[in-house]
């Protein structure tokens, strides 16, 4: 297979001028979250896996008494948008580079978009909405930690 | 070491290992070939024979029919990049016996840029994107003599004056493989060469052109121009400086590079 180049011989023109250059702001956003992510992700893995018990002190009321903190839905919600969107940034600027058919990058960085959008709105609604002993819950289906009526 | 004495004892110069080389060269014809293939050409080389060297033996002795460019050969004028071993050299600064002549020597042209004929590349979409960047001086003033520059203002911009338009950095990018519309790293640091400059005025337009979709924010500091320059230019250094000048909005407060 040969490799066609897209027209490399048309002459320079001025670009569009719009009014957010999201190239500069991907770029310099991918070093200023990185810069967080690194403290977000190996402070969570440190508390989650190394600190007091290790990994086995992992299960439904340790989550639940993570997220009782607000500093840990805090950290949380950081380490979710940062994450998510530093990655799909990555996924859009490979599609950038690699995808040549116009309709085929159109359709991958629509889909990047949306599964995007999608896990962080899911993401954020568990983080805030989460309640461990839900009022009107089944009886017997609540963790023992739940304070008995 | 065999000097020569005052008594003029004949010491005839060393030796010089002769050894025999394969070189495969990718060939390609527009007008037979309707893909580009590979050709073995075997040739006794000695110890200070260059890449260049071996082509012009194929060349001259064994088919007249492969075409490269060459002009100076030694270096300047920046006409034989080629991919050598996987690697964009110039093949006039390739000694054979620093390459693996054990093994066969790979030799093909530049990628990126539409091929012509066997080493040979059209060049005009790179030179489209070096004439982008305006590199001339752009000052308003017309003094009667010099424009006058201390030497630590010469010195800012030095490493990208070296610069002798081979092509290699720019061929050597993964991203200007794909994208043949990315300004590519050659442009870039002949941008840098007048943005740097005390003595030019045209900065602004040229951070401008260059903080574009097909511009600096295309680089993904992957090293291979700095790898490729046949100069020793510190390519993605320039790069970095560019991007570092363009979020400051001028090149004067670029101090450290991060990156």
């Amino acid at each position: 297979m040969t490799t066609t180049i897209p027209a490399p011989r048309t002459s320079y023109t001025p670009p569009k001028r719009r009014r957010v250059n999201w190239e500069k702001w991907g770029w310099l956003y991918m070093r200023v979250s990185g810069l967080f992510l690194v403290v977000l992700i190996f402070g969570h893995l440190f508390v989650n896996l190394v600190a007091g018990n290790g990994v086995r002190a992992i299960d439904f009321a340790f989550v639940a008494g993570k997220w009782a903190d607000p500093f840990w839905v805090v950290w949380d919600t950081l380490l979710l948008w940062l994450a998510l969107i530093h990655g799909a940034n990555g996924m859009r600027t490979i599609t950038n580079d690699y995808a040549h058919n116009p309709l085929l990058r159109r359709l991958i960085l629509l889909a990047i978009l949306a599964s995007t959008v999608v896990l962080l709105v899911l993401g954020t609604l568990v983080i805030y909405t989460f309640d461990p002993c839900p009022a009107n819950a089944v009886a017997g289906s609540l963790p023992d930690f739940c304070p008995v009526k | 070491m065999s000097t020569a004495t005052l008594e003029g004892t004949s010491s005839a110069a060393p030796e010089v290992p002769s050894f025999t080389v394969t070189l495969i060269v990718r060939r390609y014809d527009p007008d037979v070939d309707a893909e580009p293939y590979w050709q073995d050409f075997d040739l006794q080389m000695y110890g200070t024979d260059r890449v260049l060297d071996a082509l012009h033996k194929i060349k001259w002795e064994v088919d007249g029919s492969l075409s490269f460019r060459r002009s100076c050969a030694h270096g300047v004028c920046g006409s034989d990049a080629m991919r050598i071993n996987g690697r964009n050299r110039l093949a006039c600064k390739t000694l054979l016996k620093d390459l693996d002549i054990s093994k066969p020597i790979y030799v093909e042209a530049i990628k990126g840029l539409p091929l012509e004929k066997d080493l040979i590349v059209n060049m005009d979409p790179f030179f489209e994107s070096f004439k982008a960047v305006q590199p001339f001086l752009i000052a308003s003033s017309k003094p009667d003599k010099e424009r006058l520059q201390s030497v630590a203002q010469r010195e800012r911009f030095d490493d990208t004056t070296k610069c002798i338009l081979c092509a290699a950095c720019t061929s050597s990018c993964p991203v200007f493989w794909t994208d043949g519309q990315y300004f590519g790293p050659a442009a870039i640091v002949n941008a840098h060469r007048f943005i740097f400059d005390s003595r030019d005025e045209g900065a602004q337009v040229r951070l401008d052109i260059l903080n574009d979709k097909e511009g600096v924010w295309r680089c993904r500091t992957t090293f291979n121009c700095t790898d490729a320059c046949p100069r020793g230019i510190e390519v993605t250094k320039a790069i970095s400086e560019v991007k570092q000048a363009i979020l400051k909005g001028n090149p004067n407060k670029v101090d450290i590079v991060l990156g």
